[in-house]
């Protein structure tokens, strides 16, 4: 027994194992995009693989990308936000709000800002709104004890209807260039453009970057800190960790803060974008957020998951779209197959992993 | 009859990094209970899986009543009239006992299936256990040891010959394990034959008529019960001479004062939970360097008592001194900052977090300790406290990085023990510390108890074994419904003693 015991712990260094096991981890979803991928450049004949393209896809899945991020929080722990998609719209609304001073629809695009509170303060107010909103429903459920589901049920109808109040139910367009490049700005990258000689110019779009960069640093988060470390906790076995001495209530509360955080950014990247706030901005975006939450490995259980799996969901579904959409596919189809993708996505990561278990 | 009932040969299944079964041999006769034993990780896990269809073996063959069988799933093996009955019922809680009985079975026919049928059956049934229970109960009204009791019903209305019990006897007090060892017998003179799997060798002796030892997926031994002795099953099952499960005792620390003093818990009747336990007015102290045994039927309060302290469960009064002075402990978070620590008695729902490595496992209590001003853990300074205490506790796994749930319980809850050491508790409080787990991990748990005492550790324990009671505590306090019925100290404490402060009511004593 003793001698079984040094040969081994003398295995491996433990910190390379680890990555291992958790690369593999990423797999199933990894490769399933890489399969989409490659069918999809084949089928388009190259065109899917053109920069342009390519930077448009990651343009679009940002938003849901960004919310899916908080959602992987929230799911970790064995919740569910359903709420995102109309609380991105509240905060789109109170971020054109704050910036026009006005709830008036003037479609005066450059004389306005000097009313309002600026372009740092309409993002702040969005954000505000949305960590404001997820710390209602937060509270609801971990002190008053009804369940994420019922909660943000509610959540998704009352902010809505909040929304439609505050703009008196129509759109409020037009801000600054400022505003918009939080939307359509890019970082050029004048090599690639002459590369593939484009006529527009080719970088990487804004919101891609703000994506990005909240990608890493959720990954840092939940791998390297004592919240992230808890929030694993909490989801795995809320009564260990109540034992263990962790506040559960309140880390509970903190992941709806965060995953109204990111509803409030991507709602004031997604007014910027279309350089107007919709009140019915984000209809059904949950189901798309947490299908990318689901395909990237995440258990609804709580407990197992990451946000690199969850960015490459948002990236499977956004590759899906759009390459239905280049080969001409009908949306009316395109929901069917999307659908069965989700299942199937789902389905292989299972496979991969119980392989991996036995 | 002549031939066994159930001939396992050459018995092989490799998983990937291990050989869990290397050519093992196992027969059952008719009629006849039979202890199957190991230390946890020698391969009767697999073998009880192999049996319920749920592992296929990789080479060897299954022979019942002569006739070669294969067991490809479950359904199968039941259909052959192999029933298992795992340690975590598989009942549903919302449903009468007569629909657990019959689920996916049902009598009548196959659209609108008879009630009537059923119960009368189900009645039928719990007949032969000699038990009254009404079939129309809901499951999750019943207790584990009638929750059990419909588990077996189930085998039987499966017209079944094998009957294999994973530790039925952990979740129950004693004289529910002596009702069950009834039934068992009662079983056997039916003609049924019974694989039983148990760590408490006591049980085995009384009940079983023959023993198979497995110990590092081979066969270790074979034997009558009638022709051997505790100490030969342990000398089978760990290979060596374990001489005392219950390692002596320990030294005393120089500092002997009373660590925690608890004055009046007490806790009233819940409307809201009905079966919530009452304290009444609970007062004890415990002194540095001491194991102080908490012996009491099951469902007799020891284990609120310890929640209590911990602040698990809110209590209504009752006072908490340490070190001689009143502390208010609401959260079990107050606890950990006071230096009280608690293992509790069920592992895997309370304490493991499956999914999560062993190292994260370990650390979970002292991440504050462990993390800098920003929050981030300090990886290193996490590695040295996993490699402190796998030295210390001996924990065997292949890297502290693999997940909890791949330890053997012994291991696993060594890591538990591992969490709270790792504060350096001025009382920790062990709640079944040893159950579920093999003997070897048993005796180190033991010691390790010991240590703790001996380094100034104040130890509350509470067992529902009397012999580990018995062996380890210093003194012993006896609860009965809520009360503190005795206290007993080491040297005048029998089994015979305590057992009737725990069980007997007041005037009958």
């Amino acid at each position: 027994m003793a001698t079984q015991q040094t040969a081994l712990s003398a295995s491996p260094p433990k910190a390379e194992r680890r990555d291992a096991t958790r690369i593999i981890g990423q797999f199933a979803p990894l490769i399933f995009l890489f399969v989409l991928i490659v069918i999809f450049a084949i089928a388009t004949e190259g065109r899917f693989l053109n920069p342009l393209n390519i930077f448009n896809v990651l343009r679009q899945v940002s938003i849901t990308g960004m919310i899916a991020l908080g959602m992987t929080f929230v799911i970790l722990t064995g919740g569910i936000d359903l709420s995102v998609g109309s609380l991105l719209a509240l905060a789109g609304m109170a971020a054109a709000i704050a910036f026009k001073g006005t709830n008036q629809n003037t479609l005066s695009l450059e004389t306005t800002d000097a009313v309002g509170l600026g372009v740092a303060g309409a993002a702040i107010m969005a954000m505000l709104v949305g960590t404001a909103g997820g710390f209602i429903q937060g509270f609801a459920i971990t002190r008053l004890g009804i369940p994420a589901f019922i909660v943000t049920l509610g959540g998704l109808t009352i902010w809505r209807g909040l929304t439609l109040i505050l703009s008196n139910g129509g759109p409020i367009s037009g801000f600054t260039p400022d505003y918009r490049y939080w939307g359509n700005g890019l970082i050029e990258l004048p090599w690639l453009t002459e590369l593939v000689q484009s006529r527009v110019a080719i970088g990487i779009p804004i919101p891609v970057i703000v994506f990005l960069s909240f990608t890493i640093l959720a990954y840092v988060v939940l791998r390297y800190t004592r919240y992230g470390r808890h929030v694993y906790a909490v989801g795995g076995n809320p009564e260990a960790a109540r034992l263990s001495g962790l506040n559960v209530k309140m880390i509970t509360l903190s992941v709806y803060m965060i995953v109204g955080f990111f509803a409030g950014l991507g709602g004031f990247v997604l007014s910027a974008r279309l350089n107007s706030s919709e009140a019915v901005a984000g209809i059904g975006s949950e189901l798309d957020v947490i299908a990318a939450v689901v395909i990237g490995g995440t258990s609804l259980f709580g407990g197992e998951g990451n946000v690199l799996g969850t960015a490459i969901g948002a990236l499977l579904i956004g590759v899906l779209v759009n390459g239905l959409v280049m080969l001409n596919v009908s949306s009316y189809i395109q929901q069917i197959i999307i659908g069965l993708i989700i299942i199937l996505a789902v389905a292989f990561d299972r496979y991969v992993k119980s392989r991996r278990r036995a | 009859m002549s031939g066994p009932l159930l001939k396992m040969t050459g018995i092989t299944k490799r998983f990937p990094g291990v050989l869990a079964l290397n050519n093992v041999n196992f027969e059952v006769a008719p009629g006849e209970i039979h202890g199957l034993l190991g230390e946890n990780g020698a391969g009767k896990s697999t073998l009880l899986k192999i049996l319920s269809g749920a592992h296929h073996p990789d080479s060897g063959s299954i022979e019942l009543a002569g006739q070669r069988i294969m067991l490809d799933s479950p359904h199968q093996a039941q259909a052959q009239g192999i029933v298992t009955i795992y340690q975590e019922f598989n009942l549903v809680p919302q449903l009468t006992i007569a629909e657990n009985v019959y689920i996916g079975r049902e009598p009548g026919n196959p659209i609108l299936f008879s009630w009537r049928k059923m119960a009368e059956q189900t009645r039928a049934v719990t007949a032969r256990i000699g038990i009254q229970l009404d079939p129309m109960t809901q499951v999750r009204d019943l207790s584990v040891a009638e929750q059990q009791m419909v588990e077996i019903a189930r085998a039987l209305s499966m017209q079944s010959r094998l009957i294999i019990m994973d530790e039925p006897t952990s979740a129950l007090s004693e004289s529910e394990v002596v009702r069950l060892k009834q039934i068992m017998r009662d079983l056997k003179a039916q003609g049924l034959s019974i694989i039983f799997v148990t760590h408490r060798l006591e049980e085995v002796m009384d009940v079983c008529d023959r023993i198979t030892v497995l110990r590092d997926g081979h066969n270790a031994g074979e034997a009558e019960v009638k022709v051997i002795q505790i100490p030969d099953i342990i000398r089978m099952m760990v290979g060596r001479v374990v001489d005392d499960l219950y390692a002596g005792q320990h030294a005393l620390p120089v500092d002997q004062s009373v660590a925690l003093q608890v004055k009046n818990l007490r806790r009233r009747i819940n409307k809201q939970d009905p079966h919530a336990i009452v304290l009444h007015g609970i007062s004890f102290e415990v002194r540095r360097g001491e194991i102080l045994g908490l012996a009491g039927l099951v469902g007799a309060g020891r284990t609120e008592i310890a929640r209590a302290i911990f602040g698990a469960d809110p209590l209504e009064t009752g006072e908490i001194f340490l070190d001689g002075q009143p502390i208010t402990i609401r959260t079990p978070q107050d606890a950990i900052r006071h230096g009280i620590g608690l293992v509790p008695e069920d592992r895997k729902q309370q304490a493991l977090f499956l999914a999560l490595a062993v190292r994260e496992n370990a650390s979970m209590a002292m991440l504050p300790q462990l993390s800098n001003a920003l929050g981030f853990i300090k990886a290193r300074d996490e590695a040295t406290l996993m490699e402190t205490y796998r030295q210390k506790l001996n924990i065997r796994m292949a890297t502290s990085e693999v997940k909890v749930r791949n330890l053997s319980g012994g291991n696993q809850q060594k890591v538990v023990i591992a969490r709270w050491l790792a504060l350096q508790p001025k009382v920790l409080i062990v709640d079944e510390p040893t159950r579920g787990i093999d003997v070897a991990a048993k005796a180190e748990v033991h010691a390790l108890l010991h240590e703790m005492a001996a380094s100034g550790i104040a130890v509350i324990m509470i067992s529902s074994e009397l012999p580990e009671i018995l062996g380890m505590s210093d003194r012993i306090l006896t609860i009965r419904e809520g009360r503190l019925t005795g206290e007993v100290f080491r040297k005048d404490a029998t089994q015979e003693a305590l057992m009737a402060l725990m069980a007997v009511r007041e005037g009958a004593s």
